[in-house]
């Protein structure tokens, strides 16, 4: 058994426990056990873009030292909220000096002192290509029988900016598609697959998120996707949560469930625990049975 | 609509503010406006992301302030990504909305959330939203 | 402390001028104190002063001196040398005394008018600077001017029309010009483009008589399929090797019938169509090739790949195809070359997110010149490469890498706001019923009839002009979204497209740095060749003979390329109009003695002019390419290196005298 960090971040812990606990059942298989930094606290999302505000780092940087005491060499991160502003905070702290002697300074009850080069903050799916590789995933799934057609949102925090990209073509990212594809599920054309779904907006803001969520999921629908596959609590959640209210307000709106990539991932390894179907608000059960993937 | 420009002006507190904020070249952006064509909230906003670093570039920053842009901005970074002058201007939103968190109240009062959106909504939702818009 | 130059005996009847140059030098210094001065100085023969030297009497008085042979060398104390030192020069040589033994003394810019305040000082000044002069010019040598024979033949590689121009302008004064191509015919890109700017005439129109004329001109040798080798020599002299390229056509005997391609089976995209269309495995570029010779492209050929077929050698009338070919090389020996390799556009892959999902309606703008073309793809009718139906709502976009400086090129592309508002019109024109829309940032229009023409564009034609740049492309059930957005009203705009023109950056010709490399010139920031200039040279390059000319130096239009074209022709008449290249004799030289042969000062030489003698290990200067900067002087580590007339030794002696 490998032995990596694990930072799986709050929304993991409760609203999407779902991709916490079907990214550990799934990477079980392939014998990595992820353990939980210990003592972990919220990564402070996002990622504070004042150029003064070094009281906002404190909470990527506390987990970071937290990763580094762990004796890992890597922090893996399902979460794109939590990639996105732990990797940027750590460029920040190898970057720079000033602010990164003044944080280990303020820190001065944690045991380490960090220079951002301790460990390398890795997204789930990124560690899936290098670490497992593909090839590998795809000797230990079974396709489903009857095909899929999966669209795969990536939303903004794995692609943006460019320093922290989990693909070399930020704009138009294949790495996802690549990983289902060897899978067997057929990957859609979708132009929004990198467009914001509207974010923290929800909160006060909810129509934005709403129309967003609207222009998404029908382009989804409109090149032929049966299911949408994400990475990120929060575009999940917006995705997911707005569908009811949109098919009942806008003519001609099609639901398309939402789900995480280690959810189906683990679904197609046959690994069948880990998922709460409760917890989507479109159920995607229904297409997974017809697709034969559950029972 | 008219604005007064002078030396002044110009060389306001408020504008030198935001430029330290942002650590950004204020003059780099010459409004080809792509930011605010790829811009998600555009449409729920009153005046356009470029508009707002227009006001900044000529003194107006009390007005820049004043709109509804700059709350509604989700940091999603396609601007930065694609301004072809490099302008970070994720970050100049993110300093004019400092400066008004700094100087006066929260934009969102969290205790004014009703409680069953507090319940529906992940905790990243409301972490970042708190994030960007109460001090 | 090496002075390097060996002891020689010192020039010991100088004769100076004092001018007084009106009341410019007479009111500030006293130069009856002056000549008293410098009369009793070691070496003067005479100390005279006169009020206008510069004048034909003062002229008179200096050839005076110089013909009666009682004087070694002279210095006139005068104004600066920039002025006169030519004039006196000349005068000496008409009058026998060799011309390198004339000095100037500056008692104007560098006393009189600066210290007008204090005479006394300006007075004692004045004596110390002809001091100084006095003794440097005693150890003057009588040097004599270097010139070397000039082969009178230009070599023009490229043959777009700024090629094209510049040989013909070089052929019609009379001298023999070759013409190289890569490409098996002339044109360029001149050759796709349907209409030019501002007049809308026919492009091949205007340029097939002209190329008819390079072909038929008797002093013009075109050397197509061809590239540059090797390049060696220099101004005057230039050794070049050329690849001739195997065409497989024996193109003595070809007639450019075209029975071998009508019948050759294989089918390759066209490069001159933009890949819209067919060409053969044999084929000319296009019908109006000049030469019109066929080629066969030996990566398509079915013979070269799988030894089967030959259907063209069977069919040819005239037997001229010859699979046994083989490149040759040939040596040329030219006076001047002329780089003119022309542009090519920035690859459209190169944006990405104008690339989401590829779409083969988001074109080119040279693309789309050949939907325009009447003998193009289309037969000059807009038709979408996806399923050929005329576009309805078609979106150009300005500025697609070009003013860019984060993530492409900060430069502006100078011509595609002309092009793009003369492809919106034309568009117009074959499809009334269809709507042009142009984002642009700025509208450059600076030529003759420029601005006319954009506003007609908009006026009569009613193109939109939407006032932004574009975000994002994608494609959309049988449509391409454009997210972009119009700062002048103040919105976002999006529109539905049928087709999207994407105005790409213009950026040097492929494989330009081979050319650089081989030829030994520069290039600027982004690549472009450099000019010696940029305000005064446009078409020098620091390699003296080496011309440079057209889009391959910046971008422009065809006006400008045919007039930087006249430009460059007549420097390389400049060059052969005289019998022998001369040159300036203050050039440096390296005592062989002292010399350890380091190379520093071959690689300080901004002009390549130094080479180190492979045999006996010393530096030796080419006199004809140095330009006697006294770089390399500086550099030498030994005080091997020295510049005649400026040696080491006199500025010392000029020294001591001042001090």
């Amino acid at each position: 058994m490998t032995d990596i960090a694990y930072m799986p971040g709050c929304t993991l812990k409760t609203s999407g426990r779902n991709f916490d606990e079907t990214t550990r059942k799934f990477l079980e298989l392939f014998g990595v056990k992820l353990n939980e930094l210990p003592d972990w606290c919220c990564c402070g999302t996002t990622y504070s873009l004042a150029s003064d505000n070094l009281m906002y780092h404190l909470a990527p940087a506390r987990n970071l030292v937290k990763a580094a005491e762990s004796g890992s060499s890597k922090l893996l991160v399902p979460c794109a909220m939590c990639y996105n502003t732990l990797r940027r905070a750590q460029d920040l702290i190898l970057n720079d000096k000033e602010k990164r002697d003044k944080l280990n300074d303020f820190m001065d009850k944690e045991k380490t002192k960090i220079s951002g080069d301790e460990v390398r903050v890795m997204h789930l799916v990124s560690f899936l290509k290098e670490d497992v590789g593909f090839d590998t995933i795809k000797a230990k799934i079974t396709p489903p029988p009857a095909g899929l057609k999966a669209a795969v949102y990536y939303g903004c925090m794995l692609l943006r900016p460019n320093e922290i990209a989990i693909d070399k073509h930020p704009e138009d990212p294949s790495i996802m598609e690549k990983l289902l594809e060897a899978c067997g599920i057929e990957t859609v054309y979708f132009p929004f697959k990198t467009e914001c779904c509207g974010s923290y907006q929800v909160v006060n803001e909810k129509r934005l998120v709403v129309s967003r969520t609207a222009e998404i999921v029908k382009s989804a629908f409109r090149n032929g996707a049966e299911l949408i596959i994400t990475s990120c609590p929060l575009c999940y959640f917006n995705l997911d949560a707005h569908q009811e209210e949109l098919s009942r307000g806008v003519k001609y709106f099609n639901t398309v469930p939402v789900m995480y990539i280690s959810q189906l991932l683990a679904l197609l390894a046959g690994v069948v625990e880990g998922s709460n179907y409760s917890l989507h608000a479109v159920d995607p059960r229904p297409l997974l049975r017809k697709k034969g993937l559950l029972a | 609509m008219k604005i007064n420009v002078s030396r002044e002006i110009l060389a306001g507190e408020l504008r030198d503010k935001v430029k330290e904020l942002s650590a950004q070249n204020l003059l780099a952006c010459y409004q080809c406006g792509k930011c605010s064509a790829g811009c998600p909230s555009i449409e729920a906003m009153d005046i356009m992301p470029s508009q707002v670093l227009r006001l900044v570039q000529l003194g107006q920053v009390r007005q820049a302030l004043a709109s509804k842009t700059i709350w509604l901005c989700a940091a999603c970074q396609t601007c930065k990504v694609r301004c072809p002058k490099g302008v970070d201007l994720a970050k100049i939103m993110e300093a004019l909305r400092q400066v008004v968190l700094r100087e006066s109240a929260n934009y969102v009062q969290p205790n004014e959330i009703p409680g069953e959106n507090l319940e529906k909504l992940p905790q990243v939702a409301l972490i970042a939203n708190f994030r960007k818009f109460t001090r | 402390m090496n002075i390097g130059i060996k002891k020689k005996p010192r020039l010991n009847r100088i004769g100076v001028f004092l001018c007084h140059c009106g009341i410019n030098i007479a009111s500030v210094i006293d130069l009856e104190r002056v000549k008293a001065a410098i009369s009793k100085y070691e070496g003067v023969a005479f100390a005279r002063d006169y009020q206008y030297m510069c004048s034909e009497p003062g002229q008179e008085l200096f050839k005076e001196a110089c013909r009666s042979g009682s004087i070694d060398g002279i210095v006139v104390a005068s104004c600066s040398p920039r002025l006169h030192e030519t004039t006196f020069r000349r005068a000496a040589e008409e009058a026998g005394l060799n011309s390198y033994r004339v000095e100037i003394a500056n008692i104007r810019e560098q006393c009189s008018w600066v210290h007008h305040d204090d005479h006394e000082k300006a007075t004692a000044k004045a004596i110390e600077i002809l001091a100084g002069v006095i003794e440097r010019a005693r150890s003057d040598e009588a040097l004599v001017a270097p010139s070397i024979p000039v082969t009178k033949k230009a070599l023009v590689i490229g043959a777009g029309i700024s090629g094209m121009q510049t040989a013909l302008n070089i052929a019609n004064s009379g001298y023999e010009v070759i013409l190289l191509d890569r490409q098996s015919s002339i044109g360029g890109h001149m050759a796709q483009l349907s209409e030019t700017f501002p007049t809308l005439d026919c492009s091949q129109c205007i340029m097939t008589p002209r190329m008819v004329e390079v072909g038929q001109n008797k002093k013009i040798k075109l050397m197509t399929y061809s590239e540059v080798e090797e390049v060696s020599g220099y101004v005057g002299n230039f050794k070049v090797k050329v690849r001739r390229k195997a065409a497989y056509v024996d193109w003595n005997k070809c007639t450019g019938c075209g029975i071998c391609s009508e019948k050759c089976p294989t089918k390759v995209k066209s490069e001159f169509n933009q890949m819209l269309a067919d060409r053969k495995a044999i084929y000319t570029p296009f019908p109006q090739a000049v030469p019109n010779k066929f080629v066969i492209d030996r990566e398509s050929c079915i013979y070269f790949k799988r030894g089967k077929c030959q259907v063209c050698l069977k069919t040819c009338p005239l037997k001229a195809i010859d699979f046994e070919q083989k490149d040759r090389i040939e040596e040329l020996e030219v006076g001047t070359i002329v780089a003119a390799t022309g542009y090519d556009l920035y690859d459209k892959e190169n944006l990405e997110e104008y690339r989401m999902g590829y779409c083969p309606d988001v074109i080119d703008s040279l693309t789309f010149e050949r939907l325009l073309s009447a003998s193009g793809p289309t037969g000059g009718k807009i038709r979408r490469p996806s399923d050929g139906k005329i576009p309805e709502e078609i979106v150009f976009i300005q500025c697609c890498g070009s003013r860019d400086p984060e993530n492409h090129f900060a430069y502006c592309s100078k011509v595609c706001c002309m092009y793009t508002a003369k492809h919106a019109m034309l568009y117009k024109h074959r499809v009334p019923q269809g709507q042009p829309y142009i984002f642009y940032m700025d509208i450059r229009a600076g030529g003759k009839n420029y601005e006319e023409f954009v506003q007609r564009a908009v006026e009569e034609e009613e193109v939109v002009y939407l006032r932004g740049r574009v975000s994002k492309l994608y494609r959309d059930n049988g449509k391409i979204v454009v997210a972009g957005v119009d700062t002048l009203s103040m919105a976002k705009v999006e529109v539905r497209a049928d087709m999207v023109v994407l105005a790409m950056a213009m950026r040097p010709a492929w494989g330009i740095e081979d050319i650089v490399k081989k030829l030994k010139i520069q290039v600027d920031a982004n690549g472009f060749l450099a000019e010696a200039h940029p305000k005064l040279r446009p078409v020098e390059t620091m390699t003296q003979g080496i011309f440079i000319v057209g889009c391959a130096q910046a971008p422009k239009d065809i006006p400008d390329t045919v007039a930087q074209a006249g430009a460059a022709a007549s420097k390389v008449v400049e060059l052969f109009s005289q019998e022998r290249l001369s040159r300036e004799p203050i050039t440096s030289w390296s005592d062989e003695e002292l010399c350890a042969g380091c190379g520093q000062c071959v690689e300080q030489c901004a002009y390549q002019a130094i080479e180190i003698d492979p045999k006996k290990k010393v530096a030796r200067v080419n006199e004809i390419l140095c330009q006697g900067c006294g770089a390399c002087v500086v550099t030498c580590p030994s005080g091997a290196m020295n510049q005649k007339n400026f040696t080491v030794k006199q500025y010392y002696n000029m020294i001591e005298a001042m001090v």
